[in-house]
């Protein structure tokens, strides 16, 4: 997915760092990897460490770190937009208005990056860099714990008990896609983007999916 | 045997009545200490009320809830997972040092993000599903 920018900005000190948040594991991923062909660095996160450690809460988000390891930008959407939403589900297909703009913010964003690399533009000051950045709160560090466990139960054949885990951690963290999302696909490869999935992004009513990066 | 869970390794230890143990399983599944003051990490000591603690075995359950976190049990209570407390994770992040990970690429070799100090980097999550 990022492998012409990292191609393109590599020699000027660049890297990309893809975390695959697959509690199915490298396996499960491994498809999606070699169809890549990326020479960037591609992880696997079966226990969703780095939306622990990042507070993230659904893919693509993406976080800008700088050459002294310091963040430059809050995790925000990388790339994806909500046109989706208003795909024709039968055909699966988006009007030719939406198809456009969807691309065009995906380029916005890509390019952003580019002048990051290039000349540090987009980087954010460290008080605008806090600010974006989504507070953790006990019901939210509750949420991670029933996750880790829940997943841990689940790929221990305790199937019925880790999905009681992961459902109150989704309970607890209604924002969190990537929670519930993962565990509809641990029920079921599929189920993630299934009848259930559409209701919820529905009941979301003006509220993004993917709140636009505010470059 | 009792099995802890925390955000990134998981222990096995000798626990009863939930999660009492010996001040040396606390320290190896933690990281904290028991010591005379409480329980400690660096500099930093968490007092421990008096009925959490009995000569040498410790109940991280309380410290845990104590220093802010979730501990979480099975039904069974032979799994725990100790969340990192809330706090922690915002004072970090309000840091802006970007919390180090080391996850493993598709064959199992471990990666870390300090390893690229001295680069601009891109994280970016994705997902089959």
């Amino acid at each position: 997915m990022w492998q012409q920018l990292y191609s393109e900005l590599k020699d000027k000190g660049f890297m990309v760092v893809a975390v695959a948040e697959e509690s199915r594991g490298a396996e499960h991923a491994r498809p999606w990897i070699e169809q890549a062909k990326s020479s960037y660095w591609q992880l696997i996160d079966t226990e969703h460490r780095l939306e622990d450690l990042y507070n993230l809460v659904n893919v693509p988000q993406a976080i800008w770190i700088d050459e002294q390891g310091k963040i430059v930008r809050p995790p925000e959407t990388a790339g994806s937009t909500d046109h989706f939403r208003r795909m024709d589900l039968k055909t699966r297909t988006m009007s030719p208005e939406d198809q456009a703009e969807r691309l065009a913010a995906r380029q916005a964003y890509l390019d952003a990056v580019r002048a990051w690399v290039n000349t540090g533009k987009y980087a954010l000051p460290a008080d605008k860099t806090r600010a974006g950045l989504p507070k953790v709160t006990p019901e939210i560090a509750e949420a991670r714990a029933r996750f880790r466990l829940g997943v841990w139960l689940r790929t221990h054949d305790r199937a019925a008990e880790g999905d009681r885990q992961l459902a109150t951690a989704s309970k607890l963290y209604p924002d969190s896609w990537s929670m519930w999302r993962q565990a509809a696909d641990l029920d079921e490869v599929g189920k993630a983007g299934g009848p259930e999935f559409w209701q919820r992004v529905q009941a979301l009513g003006d509220k993004p999916y993917y709140p636009p990066p505010k470059l | 045997m009792t099995i802890i869970l925390t955000p990134t390794a998981q222990h096995e230890v000798t626990a009863h009545d939930g999660l009492w143990m010996s001040a040396a399983d606390a320290a190896r599944a933690t990281g904290w200490t028991l010591k005379p003051e409480g329980m400690c990490r660096e500099a930093a000591c968490v007092p421990m009320p008096a009925a959490a603690v009995k000569g040498d075995q410790v109940d991280v359950a309380a410290f845990w809830k104590k220093l802010g976190g979730p501990a979480i049990a099975s039904d069974t209570r032979d799994v725990w997972a100790l969340g990192a407390p809330a706090e922690e994770r915002n004072a970090a992040l309000e840091g802006l040092a970007a919390p180090d990970f080391t996850l493993p690429d598709v064959d199992g070799k471990p990666r870390s993000l300090s390893q690229l100090r001295g680069k601009k980097v891109f994280v970016a999550t994705w997902a089959s599903w």
